[in-house]
């Protein structure tokens, strides 16, 4: 019995060096990345000045204006966009078991672009009236959700398939909106749905910071209830851990993660689902926990907006349209090499 | 045992009732109503009036073409989730939709051209080479496509492409405004010629489907104890998504790509008759059509300035179905 405990704790351990090593290494990426992010432009400036603009000792008031209230925004946004993105698949994935069980399978964020398209197609609302509506949208469907799970208990399964059946309706809305708009209106939809990070400024960027950190710390609080839960109802509740609520929290946070996710950009496609499989597999540790997913959602919304931003420049690529086929190929190459070595 | 046989064949039997009552519905109903007694005499008998010409030219093709189209999808679905072992598998996940997507709005953003002709033929070759591509990703090294392997293969492909298509529509405002149509999926226009064109391939698309069912049963115990029992792994897969392939990607190709009902059909289906992979798939080829042919008939009747297309109709009507049924119901896993 010991030598098992022994060996079990040997493995653990070197599961958590590795699960560190790979967490340090993404972080560091994403402050390359981020760097990276405020040198580049149309105003092109030297690492040297982008931190000397930081620490509030630029001498040339340009670059400090560029990097500070243009740049910076933009950068952070797109962080904790990304990180919240990362939380909130792996939230889902964890709550349902299912890698398919990301929201944007099951139907939160169809949800929010329903609550968008609303206000750019039928409203004809301002940018700030599409994020209203996004957030009530994804809300709105998640409150729907729940009542229609509640009477029999929310289960991971349940919630997959009241989900998907949710979401389906409300792909069909979205369609028939975009179809029925004038060209005009059905472009400006198909803008916002592709995701964007331009146009980001500090009120909003401090705004969504703030959402985004409250909730980040409400999903680590859920992160040990949630990982005994993987071993089971009934093992989870001899342990004092009541299965029910912490399903129902862990998929509250999630939700409000997606909602102002996809209020500030617009839905980016496949961070969710990609970055807790991502980072899965960098760590070889079988559950992701918060730390890994929102890292390697950060660095990936951040990597693929410098790419959109540069790669056809003048031409910007909006960011979900890079995320997409980024973290495709991406997730593609990571799948075939890992299964070339079995 | 028996008793259970009973239930199925029953089932069966109550879907195929339903499936008529579906048929004479979609022929009975429109802007133009036929009774049922006139449709049937006009059927043996065409007397040459319009209402004859509206039978024969306008509602019976589209009705075979709702039924051909909802069986490929159901069934399709049904195949899709076996393979998996996956319920929330449904044919887009092998990268169909997304590779018809892409070449049908590469095809007018560089050619320049549009029309359902155009439209069938690179719809079909975009879902086949998506899907070749998913089924060689899922096959890389020694072990053969695993049911988890081609979940995730399909959706980082479909991602990819979806990314793609979406980059060429935001650039391109014409592929754009052809695209948006064509996705919603419709029946409008889609006659004899276009079901002559796809027929073929649904044919032996159901065919090798239904062929399947007692090795896909095999399977659900486990790839080792499928192979001991002399199932060939490799393929019976190749095979599976050979017949995906073809069912769904012309169905794809006919009428564009029409979500939601390839993956509830199968699942609804399961649910009533169990886990027999033989009897989810021929249910499937009956609640399919049914579903489809119910949608086309609503389309239809709530006419606004404009057509709806099915493809809306479809999830609408049959999403809240759906969600009726899960949540009372355990949906069986696989």
């Amino acid at each position: 019995m010991s030598e098992v405990l022994l060996r079990a704790g040997g493995r653990s351990v070197r599961f958590r060096r590795r699960t560190g090593v790979v967490l340090v290494l993404t972080l560091v990426a994403v402050v390359v990345l981020g760097v990276v992010g405020l040198m580049l432009g149309d105003y092109d400036i030297s690492a040297r000045e982008v931190l000397a603009a930081l620490s509030g000792g630029g001498d040339d008031p340009v670059a400090t204006y560029f990097v500070t209230e243009l740049r910076l925004p933009r950068v952070v946004t797109a962080i904790v966009v990304g990180a919240a993105l990362g939380i909130s698949g792996s939230l889902f994935q964890n709550v349902t078991g299912n890698p398919l069980g990301s929201p944007d399978i099951i139907g939160f964020t169809t949800g929010a672009a329903t609550g968008a398209l609303v206000q750019i197609i039928v409203l004809g609302g301002d940018s700030d009236a599409v994020a209203v509506g996004a957030v009530v949208g994804g809300i709105g469907t998640a409150v729907l959700v729940h009542l229609l799970t509640r009477p029999h208990g929310l289960t991971g399964q349940r919630l997959v398939l009241v989900g998907i059946g949710v979401g389906a309706t409300l792909a069909a809305v979205n369609t028939l909106l975009v179809v029925r708009a004038s060209l005009v209106a059905a472009q400006t939809a198909a803008q916002w749905l592709a995701g964007s990070l331009s146009a980001v400024l500090w009120p909003r960027a401090t705004v969504v910071t703030v959402a985004i950190a409250v909730l980040t710390l409400a999903a680590l609080l859920l992160a040990r209830p949630l990982q005994l839960l993987a071993l089971g109802d009934d093992t989870a509740r001899a342990v004092g851990v009541p299965a029910q609520r912490v399903r129902t929290a862990a998929v509250a946070v999630g939700v409000g993660l997606v909602s102002v996710a996809t209020a500030t950009t617009g839905p980016i496609a496949f961070v969710a689902l990609a970055a807790p499989q991502v980072s899965r597999r960098l760590a070889g540790s079988p559950t992701p926990g918060v730390a890994g997913p929102a890292a390697t959602g950060a660095a990936l919304v951040l990597g693929a907006d410098l790419i959109g931003q540069h790669l056809l420049a003048p031409t910007q690529l909006a960011v979900g349209v890079v995320t997409g086929a980024l973290g495709g190929v991406y997730l593609i190459g990571l799948l075939a090499l890992e299964w070339r070595r079995r | 045992m028996s008793a259970l046989r009973g239930r199925r064949v029953a089932l069966l039997l109550i879907g195929l009732v339903v499936l008529a009552a579906a048929v004479v519905l979609s022929l009975s109903v429109g802007s133009n109503h036929i009774t049922l007694g006139r449709v049937w005499r006009l059927l043996l008998d065409p007397d040459g009036s319009s209402d004859a010409t509206v039978l024969r030219e306008l509602r019976l093709p589209r009705t075979v073409v709702a039924v051909a189209v909802g069986a490929a999808l159901g069934l399709a679905g049904a195949l899709m989730q076996s393979l998996t072992r996956n319920p929330l598998a449904d044919p887009g996940i092998l990268g169909i939709n997304a590779g018809a997507s892409l070449f049908v709005v590469l095809a007018v953003a560089v050619a320049g051209t549009s029309g359902i002709w155009f439209y069938l033929w690179f719809a079909f070759l975009g879902a086949a080479v998506a899907s070749v591509g998913v089924y060689l990703l899922a096959g890389t090294g020694r072990q053969t496509a695993t049911p988890a392997r081609l979940a995730l293969a399909g959706v980082a492909v479909s991602a990819a492409l979806a990314a793609i298509t979406q980059a060429v529509i935001l650039a391109d405002q014409e592929a754009f405004n052809e695209f948006r149509y064509w996705v919603a999926g419709s029946l409008e226009g889609r006659g004899w010629p276009v079901l002559g064109a796809v027929g073929p391939f649904l044919a032996v698309g159901v065919v090798l489907a239904l062929a399947l069912g007692p090795a896909l049963n095999v399977l659900t115990l486990g790839d080792q104890a499928g192979r001991a029992l002399g199932v060939h792994l490799a393929r019976t897969r190749a095979l599976a998504m050979l017949a995906v392939t073809l069912l769904c990607g012309a169905a794809t190709a006919a009428v564009g790509p029409i979500g939601f009902v390839g993956l509830a059909v199968p699942m609804v289906a399961r649910g009533l008759v169990g886990h027999d992979q033989r009897w989810v798939a021929l249910l499937s080829l009956v609640l399919g059509p049914v579903w489809m042919l119910l949608a086309d008939t609503l389309a239809r009747v709530v006419v606004g300035s404009q057509e709806t297309q099915v493809g809306v109709v479809a999830a609408l009507l049959g999403a809240p179905v759906f969600v009726a049924v899960v949540r009372r119901r355990k949906v069986p896993a696989l």
